[in-house]
């Protein structure tokens, strides 16, 4: 028969032969290019050291995933973009002036410890970059909270510091903050375009919310996890955050400040470490959003953004375990 | 009339209908030679009714029933049986099958005519069904007169015939609604009437609107039959997805639609079920669509069963140069082949040939990043991911506690994962390895 020759090239494979176009390389660096603006930002604001201590960042954490693979004979994935995203966002939380080390050890303890030691991407329990900054911030406290002022562009290490908003809140109250920003319009600008002190990538909250609207129009995220945080860190600001008593904080302040709005959109909605099923990732944006607030409001830190969502990442199996989605025919009574 | 209705969650896949979907069907050349698989359905096979050298007509029983959940076979040529023995079919298993040489004369047993068949009754009816050969024609292939014998206590109040056409590519049914649609209600009408039902309906996909039409002219006066217009969404052709969009019934987990009170048909099993009734002739061929990129000349055809693969590929033209993958069946759900010289049977709905910029590798893939995508699409709401990944580990029992079971491998995780993982042949191997 003709086409017997050709019968012997047929690909056997399993079905379905046809696939969608969906790649995690695209997703990843889809990613990455929604935190652009956030890093021009952190530029503008911050300098030249800005850019250098999330290249470091960014090259230590890729630097280490290859190293890793290699000497351990496996095939290299740094290629799928996920540990370029990890130092991006790790040194899009550091402070602007930190010594050459800390992006290199953090980078470090969020490739090796967090990511590649517990299986690799899709494995890991906690947020990669957020571990790497927990470490940090612990190992190293002071180092991690010298806060330059953001009108540095040019001047380097030895930059004006200050304290951040949500410092300057904890210590010295609203009255404190207003001294500082004028009135509340002009606190509202200032931390809506990014010129606060805070870690590089968090401040700008308008360049954020730019690379956000990518992520929501390509459909890598939901509303439920950034939405269900948010909504909960402002009722609580609003209900418990006031000084003259019950419903009388101000939200806004809380919304925009600290690392609330980076947190929300680009590391509480990693994949891996969030639940997948849509109802928990409420939950989980939930119970981001409640111990964020008790930090601010009651614990020893100015900020409880990411120990919230290493705390809610430890839950997250969990979560997705007790909320299986509603099953096809799972129901009892039939509509006849 | 009219509604658009569907089912929750589903893919959106490339349809890439328009290949075949304005070809009218045309009749595949007189077969030399047949090979008839025994057992082209689900249930016991068919015993050997021939031996090697008897003569046979078109027409004539060369396998006949072993039990209740078995389907005749028959010749679709005249000719003489030269070989008994095993040969490969399409879903990759060797299967007994009856081969018959051609005579050239296409010679017919005489088919008996019934032209008062609205008076039949439920069981004559039936018994003209199951002597007829036919089987489900979407794929499945399970005997008609048996889904048409409910257990006394499952009452049926609906049937519908399945003209979804889900799968991308295929247009098989697409162009018997077109060509046949008043063939296709009295097929449902006689199904009613065996099952003593008073309402049908018959799902079509939105992006047929000739067939919707063609159909819907063809139910008019018909108070109790109703057409429908479906979303276009896979897998809407699924029974009990389309059970959900016309119903608005929910198949219970590990439930048949007979649960429900529903009955689904496909629209060439309706055809075939009204040609059986009406004319007495037996199921002995089916419209296949020829498709995809590699394949020279797409058609829909008209084809005997047992007609090999390789006689359809070459009346379409043969396969292009960088024709990579032959499929028979849809996409979604078809058997790739390793060989052209397989039968075309009752449940094969289309020989889809997959040119190279068409075919995706499934060899390559990472660890699951857990996006959730599947989840969101997976039309029977389970959890692939975490199936995956535990049949990947090997926890085949902890599987089925995410409903391993109620998967019936539509694809559709598959098709949106990022990481390309193999999503149904993980579920396939934990459901080997443990029992339901």
């Amino acid at each position: 028969m003709a086409t017997e020759a050709k019968a012997h090239e047929l690909i056997v494979s399993v079905s379905p032969h046809v696939r969608g176009k969906e790649t995690v390389e695209r997703i990843m660096w889809t990613v990455n290019l929604s935190l652009l603006p956030a890093f021009i930002m952190s530029v503008y604001y911050f300098g030249p050291l800005a850019a250098y201590v999330t290249g470091l960042c960014i090259l230590s954490a890729v630097l280490s995933e290859h190293i890793y693979q290699v000497s351990l004979k496996k095939k290299t994935t740094i290629g799928d973009g996920s540990a370029f995203l990890t130092g991006l966002l790790l040194g899009l939380n550091l402070p602007p002036s930190v010594p050459f080390y800390i992006p290199v050890v953090g980078s470090i303890v969020a490739i090796i410890i967090t990511k590649l030691l517990f299986g690799g991407l899709g494995y890991n329990v906690f947020n990669p970059a957020l571990i790497g900054r927990a470490f940090l911030l612990i190992s190293f406290p002071k180092l991690m909270t010298i806060w330059s002022e953001p009108t540095a562009q040019f001047v380097a290490l030895d930059a004006k510091t200050t304290a951040t908003p949500l410092g300057i809140l904890k210590e010295g109250g609203l009255d404190q903050l207003m001294q500082v920003f004028g009135d509340k319009g002009d606190l509202y600008m200032s931390l809506l375009m990014g010129s606060r002190a805070g870690s590089l990538g968090e401040t700008s909250v308008i360049a954020l919310l730019i690379g956000a609207a990518l992520l929501f129009y390509r459909g890598y995220i939901t509303w439920h996890v950034p939405f269900s945080f948010l909504a909960t860190v402002g009722v609580m600001a609003w209900a418990l955050g006031g000084e003259s008593g019950f419903f009388t904080g101000d939200p806004i302040i809380h919304l925009l400040s600290g690392g609330l709005i980076l947190g929300a959109f680009f590391m509480a909605t990693d994949y891996v470490t969030c639940p997948s099923i849509r109802k928990g990732q409420i939950i989980f944006g939930i119970g981001c959003g409640a111990i964020t607030m008790l930090i601010r409001l009651k614990g020893g830190f100015p900020e409880g953004v990411m120990f919230a969502i290493l705390l809610m990442n430890c839950f997250a199996p969990l979560i997705d375990r007790s909320v299986k989605s509603k099953m096809f025919g799972a129901i009892k009574e039939q509509k006849k | 009339m009219g509604k658009t209705a569907t089912f929750e969650r589903g893919i959106h896949p490339e349809y890439h209908k328009e290949l075949a979907a304005g070809k009218p069907i045309v009749k595949a050349k007189l077969p030399q030679r047949i090979v008839v698989p025994v057992s082209q359905h689900i249930g016991a096979p068919a015993k050997p009714e021939v031996g090697i050298g008897d003569e046979v007509k078109r027409g004539q029983v060369i396998g006949s029933t072993t039990g209740f959940v078995c389907s005749p076979v028959h010749s679709s040529i005249s000719g003489k049986v030269i070989a008994i023995a095993d040969f490969p079919t399409a879903v990759g298993k060797m299967v007994q099958s009856i081969v018959i040489e051609g005579d050239g004369k296409n010679e017919s047993v005489d088919f008996k005519e019934n032209p008062d068949y609205m008076n039949m009754g439920a069981d004559d009816i039936k018994a003209v069904i199951k002597d007829a050969g036919i089987v489900g024609m979407g794929g499945a292939a399970f005997p008609t007169n048996v889904k048409l014998s409910p257990p006394k206590e499952k009452t049926i109040d609906t049937v519908i015939i399945n003209g979804a056409e889900c799968e991308p590519y295929l247009t098989a049914d697409h162009r018997l609604m077109v060509e046949h649609p008043r063939e296709v209600v009295e097929g449902l009408k006689i199904i009613m009437k065996a099952l003593g039902v008073n309402e049908g309906h018959i799902g079509i996909e939105e992006n047929k609107p000739d067939a919707i039409e063609a159909m819907k002219s063809a139910v008019a006066g018909e108070s109790n039959i109703e057409v429908w217009s479906l979303e276009m969404k896979y897998p809407q052709g699924a029974e009990k997805m389309l059970i959900k969009a016309i119903k608005e019934r929910e198949v219970p987990t590990k439930g048949l639609p007979m649960d429900v009170g529903v009955v689904v048909q496909n629209v060439g099993t309706a055809l075939a079920v009204y040609e059986a009734v009406r004319f007495g002739k037996p199921l002995i061929e089916r419209v296949v669509t020829v498709t995809g990129a590699g394949i020279k000349e797409p058609a829909n055809m008209m084809v005997r069963i047992g007609t090999l693969m390789s006689d359809i590929v070459e009346q379409c033209g043969g396969l292009v140069e960088g024709a990579v993958k032959v499929i028979s069946g849809g996409p979604m759900m078809g058997f790739a082949q390793w060989t052209l010289d397989v039968p075309v049977v009752k449940g094969t709905s289309g020989i889809l040939v997959l040119a190279e910029d068409e075919y995706v590798s499934s060899e390559e893939y990472s660890t699951c990043i857990r996006c959730g995508s599947c989840i969101d699409v997976c039309p029977m709401g389970l959890n692939p991911s975490m199936l995956s990944i535990l049949s990947e580990k090997g926890f085949f029992e902890e599987a089925k506690e995410y409903n391993l079971f109620d998967c019936f491998e539509c694809g559709s995780c598959a098709y949106v994962c990022p990481a390309k993982r193999p999503m149904v042949q993980f579920i396939r191997l934990a459901k080997s390895q443990v029992k339901p």
